[in-house]
């Protein structure tokens, strides 16, 4: 067994947050070590071991099994390697991500993937509000990185983003791309109420028109843009919907703004 | 060494370091891709007044090139990693981002990066955004066909210039139909270009003139109409000398055009008119490299 595995054993009644577990590296830790690690839930701290059966061979690969929504800060901070959720995962997955690979089966709570500066996340269900998106007190969001997301995005899913890209297949919540700095945001299905709100620049890609559109977007028209057979290409290693996007490009239908902010964001809207 | 005929002097080229890019061109379609590369290629036949030497490589699928539409890839050689970045915003500048529905990336890795479009967006007068892709950096300049997509910045690599072998037949449509095979063999060679119109020179030259103004003059010991007057280097069954000239990206590179391009004219043979090959130098002295004819062609 070359992953390190902590199965939980039971759902625990405060939340805990894991970031002890990325903290440090945990190549050359005993396993004893790994279960004494003290996890802060609530106004307490617990040992990792009371929490989680722990087994395996400590390095660059975690495995948490028969998780759930009350785990937060999951990856956090995490450099290289790879971390593998299998259930739920709970607020802050990913945050300031530095490299690496986390895969989440479940769904993820708030914030994940905020303050991601590079490495991949995917997650297989859906995600909380401010996917992306900046943590409190940071005046910028996500600064690279790649988050596949295969079902439903919360709102305000990059929220001050400054690089780096989000694929989302399902719906987001109200508020997509609000305040975008830069970066790129694709969502597969249906987008809620103002996308782009006050977003600088940027590009939000979608497959669908959005329902409400804010006055402050402009009609740019209709073009083929090439460097989308660029970013589609950059896709293709990635599992679901986003891999299979045509090889020679396709057209869309430009908007641009926030017109309140600049207005050299765009929201391009795939046509045909 | 004679093959088929023809005879294969014992002499050998020298050639210089240079420093070099590829970049890709591409378009809506081949035609305008080419429209773009040659124009960018233009006016780069020695680096002794144009600046540099540049050539189209070869023509690219679109499955080949970045954001799949066909395309060409472009070799560009200066005498300094300064002069080629020079020449690179001037002719990506004024013959690729003006050529309709054109679009620039760098063709080569490795290298010192050098601006690509990393300055020509600036054209976009503050409209323009870039793209991060795939740790590659894109510039999206707005311009009245749509939009001009170059990559920020390509790559310089240490390259060879200066490769070449002569032709020597007895007439001067000979010579030039055995130029013509030659060429559209060391065109299938990769990592070259032949900078000359169509590949080929015809006024070779020597170092120094009479003229103090000029640092290089006719080699007129390989010019015929004159060999009565002259120390020539042509006996009387020669009626006309052309030259091609190789730049590559490596020593071998050139070497394989070199043997491919003296092939093709062995395979035509001395009754097509061909009497020798030979190759021009300074004496050994100043290019680090030599290609030596007898032995590429025994290789």
């Amino acid at each position: 067994m070359s992953a390190l595995v902590l199965t939980l054993r039971s759902r625990p009644a405060q939340r805990v947050d894991l970031l002890p577990l990325t903290a440090q590296p945990l190549a050359g830790r005993s396993i004893r070590d790994i279960a004494a690690l003290p996890l802060p839930s609530g106004n307490r701290t617990i040992p990792l071991g009371e929490l989680f059966a722990v087994e395996g061979t400590p390095g660059t690969e975690i495995e948490i099994r028969n998780s759930c929504d009350q785990l937060d800060r999951i990856g956090a901070g995490l450099a290289e390697g790879r971390i593998t959720v299998t259930g739920d995962a709970g607020a802050f997955l990913g945050i300031r991500l530095a490299g690496g690979t986390i895969t989440v089966q479940g769904r993820t709570g708030a914030w994940t993937a905020a303050g991601m500066t590079a490495g991949l996340i995917r997650v297989n269900g859906n995600t909380g509000d401010f996917l992306g998106g900046a943590m409190p007190g940071d005046h910028q969001g996500m600064k690279g990185g790649t988050v596949a997301v295969r079902g439903d995005s919360g709102d305000r899913t990059g929220d001050r983003m400054r690089r780096g890209t989000l694929l989302i297949e399902g719906n987001t919540g109200d508020y997509v791309a609000s305040r975008l700095v830069a970066g790129t945001i694709a969502v597969w299905g249906t987008v809620g109420r103002f996308p782009g709100l006050a977003m600088r620049r940027g590009t939000l890609l979608l497959r669908q028109a959005p329902a409400e559109l804010l006055p402050t977007f402009n009609d740019c028209g209709q073009y083929p843009l090439s460097f989308l057979t660029l970013l589609a290409r950059s896709w293709r290693d990635l599992p679901g919907k986003f891999a299979g996007l045509p090889d020679g490009g396709f057209a869309v239908r430009r908007y641009m703004g926030d017109l309140a902010n600049g207005g050299r964001g765009e929201i391009l809207v795939r046509v045909g | 060494m004679i093959l088929n005929g023809v005879a294969i002097d014992d002499e050998f080229a020298e050639a210089f370091g240079m420093k070099a890019t590829r970049i890709i061109i591409t378009a809506q379609n081949l035609t305008w891709a080419y429209h773009a590369a040659n124009t960018a290629t233009g006016f780069a036949t020695s680096v002794i007044a144009c600046g540099c030497e540049a050539g189209v490589e070869r023509e690219l699928t679109p499955a080949e090139t970045p954001d799949g539409r066909p395309g060409v890839s472009i070799l560009i050689f200066a005498v300094s990693g300064k002069e080629l970045a020079k020449q690179i915003e001037r002719r990506i500048g004024q013959c690729v981002l003006t050529s309709p529905t054109s679009a620039a990336f760098a063709g080569i890795g490795g290298g010192e990066p050098v601006a690509l479009g990393q300055n020509l967006r600036f054209f976009g007068d503050g409209f323009q955004s870039s793209k991060l892709i795939a740790g590659r950096r894109y510039w999206r300049v707005p311009v009245m066909d749509g939009e001009f997509l170059v990559e920020e910045t390509t790559s310089v690599v240490s390259a060879v210039g200066g490769g070449n072998f002569l032709i020597l037949a007895e007439t001067q449509p000979q010579a030039l139909t055995a130029c013509e095979a030659a060429i559209a063999a060391m065109k299938k060679v990769p990592n070259v270009i032949m900078p000359f119109p169509g590949g080929v020179v015809r006024s070779g030259s020597k170092v120094g003139s009479r003229y103090k103004a000029l640092s290089a003059s006719t080699n007129d010991a390989f010019c015929p109409t004159i060999r009565g007057i002259t120390k020539s280097q042509l006996g009387p069954e020669i009626g006309a000398v052309m030259e091609i000239v190789i730049d590559g990206l490596t020593a071998p590179d050139i070497a394989a055009s070199m043997k491919a391009g003296i092939q093709a004219i062995v395979d035509l043979g001395a009754k097509a008119g061909v009497r020798r090959i030979s190759a021009g130098n300074y004496g050994g002295k100043l290019g680090k490299f030599h290609f030596r004819l007898r032995e590429i062609m025994a290789s």
